[in-house]
C-alpha cells in the first residue's frame, strides 16, 4: 500500500503543502478500503483517525430518533469525514456510508498533531477549511429549518407540471435547487417529505402529483 | 426505448464518480469516456447526479398532475 501524494493534495487542509512536504507526511497515512453499502463511521462514535475521502463518493448523513435518514452532503476526493470529533475530541455528529468502491486515507490523531506542528501553516489553513464549512452548514441549517423552501419547491413542482398529455419541461434536483436558491439536498428532503405527505409519487423520471389541493394549501401556508 | 439519464460530454471531467456509484451497471467508462448502457434497471434514484461534481449527469424529471379524484374522501 503506497499512500498517493496527488491523492492527499486533493485534501484541502494538506492542499498547501508543496509535494516536497506531503512526500515527507505521506508516512503517517494509511489506507482503508470499503464497498458499496459498507459504514465507515457511525454517528455518535468516538473517533481517533481522521479520514478523508481518496477516490469514491460517500454520503455523509444523520439518523433521527425516528430511524429517518437525512443526507446532508456528499463526500468526493478530498473531502474530510470526521474532522469535527478529530478537532473537538467528541463524537461523530453525523454517519459516512460508501456509496460505491471508496478508497480512505486516514492518518491518526496524535499524528496530526505532529504533522500540525511541524507545519505550522496548516493550522491557518485549516480554520480556513472549517469556516467554510461552517458558512456551508449555516445556509443548509436556514433552508432545513424554514417551511419556505418547502414553499418554492412546491411553487415549482406547480409551474412545471403539464397534464400527461403534451410535452412538458423537465427538471433535474439540481435545476430545482437553482430555482428555489438552495442545496440539492434540501430539494431532496423536501420532495421525499411530499412523497411521505401522500401529495406526490416520485416515479421514474416522474413526478406525480396526485393532491393538487393540499399543494396549493402548503403555497398559501407558506406566504 | 429505455429512458436513461443523460450526460453532457462537454462538462464531465472524467472523474468516473458516477461509474462507482451506479448499482445497475448503467455507467460505464469506455476508452476513457464516461457511456450509458440502456438498462431496465435504472430506478431513477439519481445518485450519479448527485455525486457529479461538474454537473454533467443529470436526472431529470417529468412533472405531471394526475387528475383522479382522491379515493379516501
Ligand atoms: S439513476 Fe441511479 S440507477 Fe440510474 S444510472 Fe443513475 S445511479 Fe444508476
Ligand atoms: S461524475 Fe460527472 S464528471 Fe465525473 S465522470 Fe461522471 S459524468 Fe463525468
Amino acid at each position: 500500500m503506497t499512500i498517493n501524494i496527488a491523492f492527499l493534495k486533493l485534501a484541502a487542509y494538506f492542499a498547501v503543502l508543496s509535494n516536497a512536504e506531503l512526500d515527507v507526511i505521506k508516512q503517517a497515512f494509511s489506507e482503508k478500503t470499503f464497498q458499496r453499502g459498507e459504514v465507515i463511521l457511525w454517528e455518535g462514535e468516538m473517533s481517533d483517525v481522521l479520514f478523508f475521502v481518496a477516490v469514491g463518493a460517500v454520503k455523509i448523513f444523520k439518523t433521527s430518533s425516528q430511524g429517518k435518514e437525512q443526507i446532508l452532503s456528499i463526500a468526493r476526493p478530498g473531502d474530510a469525514l470526521n474532522d469535527i470529533s478529530i478537532f473537538d475530541g467528541k463524537t461523530n455528529p453525523v454517519s459516512a456510508q460508501a456509496l460505491g468502491p471508496v478508497t480512505i486515507y486516514g492518518i491518526k490523531r496524535e499524528r496530526l498533531q505532529i504533522v500540525f506542528q511541524q507545519n505550522p501553516e496548516l493550522t491557518l489553513n485549516a480554520i480556513k477549511v472549517l469556516a467554510e464549512r461552517t458558512r456551508h452548514l449555516f445556509t443548509l441549517v436556514e433552508d432545513l429549518s424554514f417551511r419556505h423552501v418547502l414553499g418554492r419547491v412546491v411553487k415549482i413542482l406547480l409551474t412545471h407540471a403539464g397534464d400527461g398529455g403534451g410535452p412538458v419541461q423537465r427538471l433535474t434536483q439540481q435545476e430545482m435547487a437553482a430555482m428555489a436558491g438552495t442545496a440539492r439536498e434540501v430539494v431532496a428532503r423536501s420532495l421525499k417529505a411530499l412523497e411521505e405527505q401522500g401529495y406526490i409519487r416520485l416515479e421514474n423520471h416522474r413526478i406525480v402529483i396526485n393532491d393538487k389541493e393540499s399543494l396549493q394549501k402548503i403555497l398559501t401556508d407558506t406566504i | 426505448m429505455t429512458e436513461m439519464p443523460s450526460i453532457d460530454k462537454k462538462k464531465c471531467n472524467r472523474c468516473g464518480l458516477c461509474v462507482s456509484v451506479c448499482g445497475c451497471g448503467a455507467i460505464v467508462m469506455v476508452n476513457n469516456v464516461v457511456t450509458i448502457i440502456e438498462t431496465e434497471d435504472c430506478h431513477w434514484c439519481t445518485t450519479c447526479e448527485a455525486v457529479c461534481p461538474t454537473g454533467a449527469l443529470t436526472c431529470s424529471f417529468e412533472i405531471v398532475i394526475e387528475e383522479s379524484p382522491k379515493t379516501d374522501s
